[in-house]
């Protein structure tokens, strides 16, 4: 104890002094670009880990949840834009991203323990893994969907009429968010059994809602 | 037997399995290619009826028909993406037509609580429509209005 108190004074005294061989320019230049190479690389590396290749490089990615997005829209479709897997488990926000970049440090442990090293492993974590992205796309009334899908860029003309009626009546009123209705859309579900539909009545909705006679 | 007669059976046999493999052809195929392996071109996949308005049946045991999209609807193990909307406990929201109380009998008439499993992969009866024209000759008529 009383060493690092030693030492943490010796410290803070040579902080505190000033140069006695560098000069100013050379401190504050050089300080400058420090910074700069520093935040470079930390950014470069941020955006490395938002890369298909970083998370294809564990093979739980690769041979679960990556098969299974090969097969939908956001894959492969006709106008040939594709969602990776950062478009929508990666906020674009720095802050927010930093936040998710931290909390995914969890997965890093799960890789590190083969928590879903295997395929039944990883079903039977599914609906947990699940919950907590839709937990999340809640919270943050489904940010990654709206990053492609505005609502206010969505012709409700050129949907079809249910479609359309549904997203005035749930979408745009704000009652209800992308992934409430919109769950499985890129990977298979898991059991859903008690998973309500996301447009299923709710006690409070019942007695607003406007009855066809 | 002589080495000759031997001989002459040999040449007898060879011949004949020659003629047979002449005589007997493939029978021509049925379906796809000959040979099998050559690659079929892909038609373009139509666009599937999706207005919404229930259509008639043909005839009394024909399985309704989706008159929306379903690309991308689970039928899983664990769970079945049709049911959210057309399973008895969700119609009111909904709004689409409930199945049929014949999907929750099982073999023996028994009525069930929910949808037998039997009746549990929906397109194997129901499927969405395109409009296109048929691929093989019909000359269906409903009895009806066939009188």
């Amino acid at each position: 104890m009383g060493a690092v108190s030693v030492w943490l004074r010796t410290l803070w005294s040579v902080a505190r002094s000033p140069a006695g061989v560098l000069s100013l320019g050379f401190l504050t230049l050089g300080g400058f670009a420090c910074g700069l190479i520093f935040w470079g690389a930390f950014n470069t590396a941020l955006e490395f880990t938002n890369t298909e290749t970083f998370c294809l490089s564990c093979h739980e990615m690769r041979s679960n949840v990556y098969q299974e997005l090969s097969h939908t829209v956001h894959f492969s479709n006709r106008s040939g834009v594709r969602a990776i897997c950062s478009d929508c488990h990666v906020p674009h926000n720095w802050t927010v991203k930093i936040a998710r970049k931290m909390q995914a440090s969890k997965e890093v442990w799960g890789h590190v323990f083969g928590t879903i090293d295997t395929r039944q492993r990883f079903l039977d974590h599914r609906l947990e893994l699940a919950e907590h992205e839709w937990a999340r796309f809640k919270a943050n009334d489904s940010l990654e969907c709206r990053n492609c899908h505005s609502a206010v860029a969505m012709d409700l003309s050129k949907q079809t009429a249910r479609a359309a009626r549904i997203h005035q009546q749930y979408l745009l009123t704000g009652q209800r968010t992308c992934i409430d209705c919109h769950k499985g859309i890129a990977h298979e579900l898991p059991d859903m059994a008690g998973v309500s539909p996301g447009w299923a009545e709710t006690p409070e909705l019942v007695d607003t809602r406007q009855r066809s006679p | 037997m002589t080495a000759g007669r031997a001989l002459l059976v040999v040449v007898a046999v060879l011949a004949a399995a020659r003629a047979g493999a002449q005589q007997m052809p493939d029978a021509p195929r049925l379906t796809g290619n000959s040979p099998p392996t050559t690659p079929v071109p892909a038609p373009p996949v139509p666009r599937a009826v999706t207005d919404d308005i229930r259509r008639g049946r043909n005839y009394p045991e024909q399985p309704p028909i989706i008159p929306h999209a379903i690309e991308g609807y689970q039928i899983t193990l664990h769970t079945n993406q049709c049911l959210t909307c057309h399973a008895r406990q969700f119609i009111e929201g909904s709004g689409a037509p409930m199945i049929s109380v014949t999907h929750f009998m099982d073999r023996d008439g028994q009525v069930l609580a929910d949808v037998t499993p039997r009746r549990y992969f929906c397109n194997a009866c129901h499927v969405p429509q395109a409009d296109v024209p048929p691929l093989v000759r019909n000359t269906f008529r409903d009895a009806l209005q066939a009188r």
